[in-house]
């Protein structure tokens, strides 16, 4: 797959680039769409700005890195029960 | 016998199962797509109230009675038996298909028998058939799983059976309705139901046996049992408060183990017990919001996770793979396929527009309309992972995550869209994904309670915008943490599976120690003592083992007679 014209479109490191930058552009959207509602705040928090963007980030980093953690003690290998 | 009406569609479903071997070719495919339209029209016949009444010692049974909340369970069980029906119309197994179909008709008795007596009769068939249905992918893997399953459910019917008798006896009552956890017998009824709710600490028999079961009868196995555990919780112990917390620890256990797993069909195995974690958390909560949302997740539930799993089938009927690391760069062979995986990977994740956003937002509003705010920040978060293991997780790393011709070359396999039958299943499931989630109506009409809810206000679309988009972006951040390795992570079956066999040796053979060696070496010289001698006079060279000759015979005979005649002269 050395030839340029033999990767398909959606893997070409251009494609992937531009990828990156629509998806950043629509997350700043989202966040910006804050400005145009009136959220009714249940607890406090979560009237914040951006609660639900960064809330969802930092809950998601938090689970991929305690499944991190118990992968240390819990992982084996996929022949573990074949005898 | 007094009957004052039908059979129960349960049962009807049931019987019409036992007959499907008998059939062949298209008459076999034409009764197994007319079954289930007949039990779907049967139970809308159904009215209100008992039914059916049937005396049983001193009680009386009611095997069939009609309600909101068993029409509605009952309705999503035929509907998944039809579209799976025809998801396996392929399928060459016999047993399969007969039990699957039975499997459903069980379910669909649970949700319409009035007394619990019938229940268990209906829970315990389903635990049969279902056993059966993992049984008939007929490999190494699928028997073992299918018999630690049959273990666990009989385990856990058990338990369920100590509950009943204990509350018939204490209520002297059969009657199956709302009750409070406050007695020994009571809390085994509910732990009977947890177990198959797929609860801690008994949460690994899922993951376990439903990825061993050929491709389509994990489609199958998503969709009954647990949601059968959902439906008899929702009508016995709505409210119950330890349900909030055994919910929770669901919720992210199911994220938590998928994260780390390799094997497609357990990821997914792994999300139906998070799934069902917002369904038995919602019943915690009890509120008639709270229980609609349990309801009406558990429909929608069953739909994307079946569609979920018919992708997943798909690629294992194309190809014969299941993990990650064997996977990836197929949505160039398999578009339609890939199409259908993330329709049901969005609807999975509550994503505007799809039947998760309608239905699962119901169990956070109640969370928060309570003020219950520990519940619904986790549940918030909870959702953010759903779209993390499942929503990302799954599609990327099955369909994406390489360039396409990965499988081609390295398995010399041809992946392509699977059979006529089967997209056809996947494209009305996804229809039915996205149909929900635009016009959810329909099934806000039949949900348990009348329903106040307005899912499409503009701040809760951007809040679960914010939320799901965020948790895709925090994906694609830590992508090198996630990268796939061939390993399984250890659970509780690890008790049963492992530790159990270790103290089996641990005890039987090594701590013998000195004194069995010594028994054992003692034995075989004695065996070995006992062989040489009856080798010494058995053996070619043996004494007792020569032919003697007919003549020599005769000369002891008359020897013999010689000694007669002696001994009766003289005396």
């Amino acid at each position: 797959m050395s030839d340029k014209q033999d990767i398909h479109w959606l893997c070409r490191p251009a494609t992937i680039k531009k990828l990156w930058i629509i998806g950043i552009i629509i997350l700043v959207i989202t966040v910006g769409l804050e400005f145009t509602i009136h959220p009714h705040a249940y607890f406090g928090v979560d009237g914040w700005f951006g609660f639900n963007a960064w809330f969802g980030f930092l809950s998601c980093a938090a689970m991929v890195l305690f499944a991190k953690l118990l992968g240390i003690f819990l992982k084996r290998e996929d022949t573990y029960y074949d005898d | 016998m007094m009957i004052n009406s039908a059979l129960p569609p349960g049962l009807i479903l049931i019987l019409g199962a036992l007959f499907l071997p008998s059939l062949v070719g298209n008459a076999r495919k034409t009764a197994m797509l007319l079954l289930p339209v007949l039990t779907m029209y049967l139970i809308w016949a159904v009215p209100d109230g008992v039914q059916l009444t049937v005396p049983f010692l001193d009680y009386t049974l009611e095997p069939l009675q009609g309600d909101k909340l068993s029409r509605l369970f009952a309705t999503i069980f035929t509907l998944m038996a039809f579209v799976g029906g025809i998801f396996a119309l392929n399928q060459k197994s016999q047993i399969e298909l007969m039990s699957a179909y039975a499997y459903a008709g069980g379910a669909v008795g649970v949700a319409m028998a009035g007394d619990l007596v019938t229940v268990f009769i209906f829970w315990e068939f389903m635990a049969v058939a279902s056993t059966l249905v993992i049984w008939s992918a007929r490999t190494k893997e699928s028997y073992g799983a299918s018999m630690r399953y049959a273990i666990v459910h009989l385990f856990g019917g058990v338990i369920l059976m100590i509950g009943v008798i204990g509350q018939i006896y204490h209520s002297g009552s059969v009657e199956f309705s709302a009750m409070k956890a406050d007695s020994w017998w009571t809390w085994m009824l509910l732990a009977g139901f947890l177990i198959n709710a797929g609860a801690p600490p008994f949460s690994s028999w899922l993951p376990d046996a439903y990825p061993s079961a050929s491709w389509s009868g994990s489609v199958f196995l998503s969709a009954f049992t647990t949601k059968t555990a959902v439906y008899v919780l929702i009508r016995s112990f709505p409210g119950e408060n330890i349900l909030i917390f055994v919910g929770l620890y669901m919720v992210f256990y199911g994220i938590i183990y998928a994260l780390l797993e390799n094997d497609m069909r357990r990821i997914l195995a792994y999300s139906i017990i998070n799934q069902v974690g917002f369904m038995v958390t919602g019943i915690g909560i009890g509120t008639d919001m709270a229980l609609n949302g349990a309801s009406a997740h558990a429909f929608a539930h069953i739909i994307y996770k079946a569609l979920l799993l018919m992708s997943a089938g798909a690629v294992m009927y194309e190809i014969n793979k299941r993990k990650c690391t064997d996977l990836g760069g197929l949505y160039k062979a398999m578009p339609l396929t890939m199409v259908c995986g993330t329709i049901g990977a969005l609807a999975i994740s509550g994503f505007p527009l799809t039947s998760g956003f309608t239905t699962k937002t119901m169990i956070a509003s109640a969370a928060a309309s309570e003020h219950i705010d520990y519940a619904w920040f986790l549940l918030e978060a909870a959702s953010a992972g759903v779209f993390l293991h499942a929503g990302i997780k799954f599609p990327w790393f099955v369909f994406f995550q390489r360039a396409p011709g990965y499988v081609e070359r390295e398995f010399g396999a041809k992946p392509k869209d699977p059979p006529f039958n089967m997209k056809l299943a996947m494209v009305i499931f996804a229809g039915f994904c996205i149909g929900l989630g635009i016009y959810p109506e329909p099934l806000y009409a039949i949900l348990p309670y009348s329903v106040d809810f307005e899912p499409y206000k503009p701040a809760k679309v951007v809040h679960m915008l914010e939320l799901l988009l965020f948790s895709g972006f925090a994906f694609f951040v830590l992508l090198k943490m996630m990268k796939r390795t061939l390993t399984i992570t250890l659970d509780f079956d690890w008790f049963y599976r492992k530790f159990f066999n270790l103290l089996h040796e641990e005890f039987v053979i090594k701590h013998g120690g000195a004194a069995f060696a010594a028994f054992k070496s003692a034995s075989l010289k004695r065996v070995d003592t006992i062989i040489k001698h009856v080798f010494k006079h058995h053996g070619p060279e043996g004494i007792l083992a020569r032919t003697w000759p007919t003549g020599s015979m005769v000369l002891w005979v008359a020897i013999l007679l010689g000694l007669y005649l002696i001994v009766y002269y003289v005396l």
